[in-house]
C-alpha cells in the first residue's frame, strides 16, 4: 500500500449478531470467542494493523462491555498510539441516529469521528469472517481501478442456509459487480461477499450524507443493490483461507477446521500474526493419565483426562477420567472427573460437575450458556 | 509534585551465570528461559509488582541485549509508570570517567542518584538468579517492626547443604550476630537468599564508605554486611519457608523446571492471587496431534506436538515431529525436534534444530557408574545434524 495514502479502518462489531444469537446474548459478534484464544474481532483488527492501517474505529451498538474489556487501549494490536490508534465508537445520541438500524445509519452516527481523520481511504469490515487479509493490494487495486466502491468477495460453495445469510455478487469479465443478491435462495458455487469494502473517504462522505437525507439505512440494499449501475463497484477476489460464520453450525465448523494443519498454516501466518488480549496464563499442564489427540489447547489449561478433536480455550480444566470429544470449551470451563462430554460448545465459566454426561451432535452441537453450572 | 516512594527495588541482573555455560553465551542469566513461558527475571519482577513495589531498577552489564529487549518499558509487569516503573540501568559514563560495575555494592553505588530520585525510606536488593514467590511487603513490615537497619531473608536449609551458602547466625530475637560465607563447619542452617532490605539512608552511607576504601571488595556479602555488623547496626533475619531455588547451575535449572511437574513441590504457577507475569509471544494456541502422546508436561502457545512428550517443559513455538520422543527434558522457545530424534534428560536451548534420528542425552539407569551421567545441554541457535549423538554431561555450543 503506498505510504503516502493514509487508510482508516472501520469495524462493525455488531453486524450479524442475530446469526449466532446464543453466543451474542451477552456480547457483540466481535467479542465472540474463537479458536482457543481469540475473539472474532481479532481477525479484522489484526489484518488491518498488519496491512499498515494504524487508525481503526470500532463501531458498536449494544452489549459491548466485553468488547471494551477485550480491546482496552488497543495496546496488544499496537494501536495504543498518539497518532491514529484505536477508537471505540459506541452509539452516539444524534438527532437522527441514536440506535442505528443499518450500516449507513451507523456511519452517519460516527461521521464526526470519520470527518476528523486525515485518511484518504476507508476500509470497512464486519466481524463475521475469520481470515487473515492483507488489505494493501485491495486498496491499491481500488485506487488503480478508479472504482467508487471495491467489494471483497470469495468464490465459495454454499448451502441454501448460508446463502440466505449472505450477499452474493454477479461479476462481469472486467471484475465489475453487475448484480447484487441479498439473502438469496441459492446454493452451490457463488461469489460471496466477505463484507469488507474499500472507498475513498470523500466518496464515503457523499454516500453517508446523501443516504441520511434520503433516509437510507442498508448499505447492501440501498447502495450496493439499488445503485449497482450508478456507481462503479469493483469486486476483489480474496483467495486466502476464510470461514464465514452464519450460524451456530458454521461457527462450530469454523472452529473445528482449525484442527487441520493446512488451514491453520493459512490463517496463522508467521509475519502477519493475529493479536489478542494477553491473559498471563501459565503454560497448559498435562497431568498423569492425560490423553490428548488432535486438539488445540490454550494456555492455563489443566488436563487430567482425555481430550479428542476439541478446542480448549485458556484456563479450561478437564478432570481425572473425564472424556471430552468434538467440543469447543471456552475460557475457564471446568469439566469434572469422569464426565463424558461430546459435541458441546460451552461458553465462558461453565462448570460441569463430576460424572455428568452431555452429548450434542456434530450438525447440532449442544450449547451451554455463560456461567452455567451443571 | 509526585510523592516519594516508600520502597524501591534494585534488581542485580548483570551476572554472567558462567555455570550455565552455553545457555548464557549470548544472554545474562536472568534472561534464561524457565518454566515454559517465563524467563528467570519474571519471578523477582512479578514478586515486586505483587508486593506493591512499582519502582524497579534493573542493573545490567553482561550481555544485556536480550534482557533490555525483554523488559522494554516494563509493560508486561504493569511497570510502565508515569513515575517509577521498570528501568534498565547499565553502567554509564560520567564526567569522572567510565567504569564497569565492580561488584554488587558498586552497582548500587553507581546508581545512588537513580534511587535518590524517588527519595525512598527503604531499598530492597534482589538478584535475578532465583525461582521463588515471596511477598517483599511482609519482609518490609518485619524490617519496620524490628526497627532494623538491614533485613536479610533466610531459608532454613539442611545441615549438609549449609556450607554452600552464606550462613547467618542469629540470637533468640532473630537478630543477626554473625555471618559466615560458605563455612566448612556451619554454626547455623539459616542461608541467605540474597534478598536484602536496607533503610536507604544507612545503606547509602555504607556504600559511600565502601567505595572510598579501595582495598575492600565492592560486594554486599563480603563488605557491606560485615561492615554494618562491625559498626553495630541492627541486622535482622527474615525467615522464609516457601519454595526457593537457585538456578545457577545446569542441574539446578533442570531440577527447578522439573519441580513444576511435581504436584508435591510447592511452586504453583496457577495461583490467581500471585500471578507470574511475562512478555507473552503472539502465537496461536498449541496443537496436539492425532498421534501425539503427552503426559506429565507443561506446554505453551505456538507449539505443534506430533510426537511423544513425557515429564518435560516445552516452551513457546516448539515443534516436536511425529516419531520424536522428548522425556525428562526442557525444550526452549522455537526449537524443532525432528522425526525419530530422542531427547532424554536434556536442556535444548532456543531456536535449535535437532535433526532426524539424533540422540540427545540418556537415561541415568543406562549408566553403571552414575558419576558418568548428567544432563546433556544444547546451547541456543544450534543445529544438531541427523543421527548425531550428544552424550550425557556434554554441553554443545556449536553446530554438530
Amino acid at each position: 500500500m503506498s505510504r503516502n495514502k493514509k487508510v482508516l479502518g472501520l469495524i462493525f462489531s455488531n453486524m450479524h449478531d442475530n446469526t449466532i444469537a446464543d453466543l451474542t446474548k451477552e456480547r457483540t459478534m466481535g467479542s465472540v470467542l474463537f479458536g482457543g484464544r481469540y475473539r472474532l474481532i481479532d481477525f479484522p483488527l489484526s489484518s488491518m494493523v498488519n496491512s499498515g492501517i494504524d487508525e481503526v474505529g470500532v463501531i458498536t451498538k449494544s452489549n459491548y462491555q466485553s468488547l471494551l474489556d477485550h480491546l482496552g487501549s488497543g495496546r496488544e494490536w499496537d494501536l495504543a498510539s498518539k497518532n491514529g490508534g484505536l477508537h471505540l465508537l459506541p452509539p452516539f445520541s444524534h438527532v437522527s441516529s441514536g440506535m442505528y438500524r443499518g450500516r449507513l445509519e451507523a456511519l452517519y452516527g460516527v461521521w464526526d469521528f470519520i470527518k476528523t481523520s486525515d485518511a484518504d481511504y476507508v476500509v470497512l469490515s464486519d466481524c463475521d469472517v475469520v481470515a487473515n487479509v492483507d488489505f494493501s493490494p485491495i486498496v491499491d487495486s481500488h485506487i488503480a481501478s478508479g472504482a467508487d466502491i471495491t467489494a471483497v468477495y470469495a468464490n465459495d460453495v454454499v448451502t441454501v442456509e448460508q446463502a440466505q445469510k449472505a450477499t452474493v455478487f454477479g461479476i462481469n469479465d472486467e471484475g465489475r459487480v453487475v448484480d447484487v443478491l441479498t439473502n438469496p435462495y441459492i446454493s452451490g458455487a457463488c461469489n460471496v461477499s466477505l463484507n469488507m469494502f474499500v472507498l475513498s473517504k470523500e466518496f464515503l462522505k457523499n454516500l453517508v450524507l446523501e443516504a441520511n437525507s434520503h433516509g437510507l439505512v442498508s448499505f447492501e440494499k440501498d447502495i450496493l443493490q439499488a445503485r449497482t449501475h450508478d456507481y462503479k463497484i469493483m469486486a476483489y477476489r480474496f483467495d486466502g483461507y476464510f470461514s464465514k460464520i452464519t450460524s451456530m453450525d458454521t461457527f462450530y465448523k469454523a472452529n473445528m477446521n482449525l484442527l487441520n494443519a493446512e488451514n491453520r498454516n493459512k490463517l496463522f501466518i508467521t509475519n502477519r500474526p493475529i493479536y489478542t488480549k494477553v491473559r498471563d496464563n501459565p503454560p497448559a499442564k498435562f497431568g498423569i493419565g492425560a490423553k490428548v489427540k488432535n486438539s488445540l489447547i490454550g494456555d492455563g489449561c489443566i488436563i487430567e483426562g482425555t481430550v479428542e478433536n476439541s478446542i480448549l480455550f485458556r484456563g479450561v480444566k478437564v478432570g481425572k477420567g473425564a472424556v471430552v470429544k468434538n467440543c469447543i470449551l471456552m475460557q475457564d470451563t471446568h469439566v469434572g472427573a469422569k464426565c463424558e462430554v461430546s459435541c458441546v460448545i460451552s461458553d465462558k465459566n461453565v462448570k460441569i460437575g463430576d460424572m455428568r454426561m452431555l452429548t450434542g451432535s456434530e450438525n447440532y452441537p449442544l450449547y451451554i450458556g455463560k456461567g452455567a453450572e451443571i | 509534585m509526585y510523592t516519594k516512594k516508600e520502597c524501591v527495588a534494585m534488581l542485580l541482573a548483570g551476572g554472567q551465570g558462567s555455570r550455565l555455560y552455553a545457555l548464557t553465551h549470548d544472554m545474562a542469566k536472568p534472561a534464561v528461559p524457565y518454566g515454559g513461558k517465563y524467563r528467570i527475571i519474571d519471578f523477582p519482577l512479578s514478586n515486586c509488582v505483587n508486593s506493591g513495589i512499582d519502582t524497579v531498577g534493573v542493573l545490567t552489564q553482561y550481555q544485556p541485549l536480550v534482557l533490555h529487549d525483554y523488559i522494554g518499558n516494563g509493560q508486561p509487569w504493569d511497570l510502565d509508570k508515569q513515575y517509577g516503573g521498570a528501568h534498565c540501568l547499565p553502567p554509564y559514563q560520567t564526567a569522572l570517567g567510565a567504569e564497569w560495575y565492580k561488584g554488587t555494592a558498586n552497582a548500587i553505588y553507581q546508581n545512588i542518584s537513580f534511587v535518590d530520585r524517588y527519595d525512598p525510606e527503604y531499598v530492597v536488593i534482589l538478584s535475578g538468579d532465583h525461582i521463588y514467590k515471596m511477598d517483599y511487603n511482609d519482609m518490609l513490615e518485619h524490617h519496620k517492626a524490628k526497627n532494623a537497619d538491614a533485613t536479610i531473608a533466610v531459608l532454613d536449609v539442611p545441615m549438609e547443604e549449609a556450607s554452600r551458602f552464606g550462613i547467618m547466625i542469629t540470637n533468640d530475637e532473630g537478630d543477626i550476630i554473625d555471618f559466615e560465607e560458605k563455612p566448612k563447619h556451619p554454626r547455623s542452617t539459616l542461608a541467605s537468599m540474597g534478598i536484602y532490605i536496607f533503610t536507604w539512608s544507612k545503606l547509602k552511607k555504607y556504600l559511600i564508605e565502601n567505595e572510598n576504601n579501595e582495598a575492600e571488595d565492592k560486594d554486599f556479602g563480603k563488605a557491606i554486611i560485615p561492615n554494618m555488623m562491625k559498626a553495630g547496626e541492627k541486622l535482622v533475619a527474615y525467615a522464609f519457608d516457601g519454595y526457593w531455588k537457585d538456578v545457577g547451575t545446569l542441574d539446578s535449572l533442570w531440577e527447578a523446571n522439573m519441580d513444576l511437574l511435581n504436584p508435591n513441590i510447592p511452586i504453583d504457577l496457577y495461583d490467581p492471587d500471585w500471578k507470574m507475569y511475562s512478555r507473552n509471544p503472539v502465537l496461536p494456541p498449541q496443537y496436539i496431534g492425532a498421534n501425539a502422546v503427552v503426559e506429565n508436561s507443561m506446554i505453551t502457545d505456538g507449539c505443534d506436538v506430533e510426537g511423544i512428550v513425557d515429564f518435560s517443559v516445552i516452551f513457546e513455538g516448539v515443534k516436536i515431529e511425529a516419531g520424536a520422543t522428548v522425556t525428562d527434558s526442557i525444550i526452549m522457545p522455537g526449537s524443532v525436534i525432528k522425526s525419530g530424534a530422542v531427547v532424554e534428560y536434556a536442556i535444548v536451548g532456543e531456536n535449535c534444530v535437532v535433526g532426524e534420528g539424533a540422540q540427545i542425552g540418556a537415561r541415568p539407569e543406562t549408566f553403571d557408574n552414575r558419576d558418568d551421567w548428567g544432563i546433556a545441554v544444547v546451547g541456543h541457535n544450534i543445529t544438531i545434524s541427523e543421527n548425531a549423538k550428544v552424550l550425557p554431561k556434554q554441553i554443545i555450543s556449536e553446530n554438530v
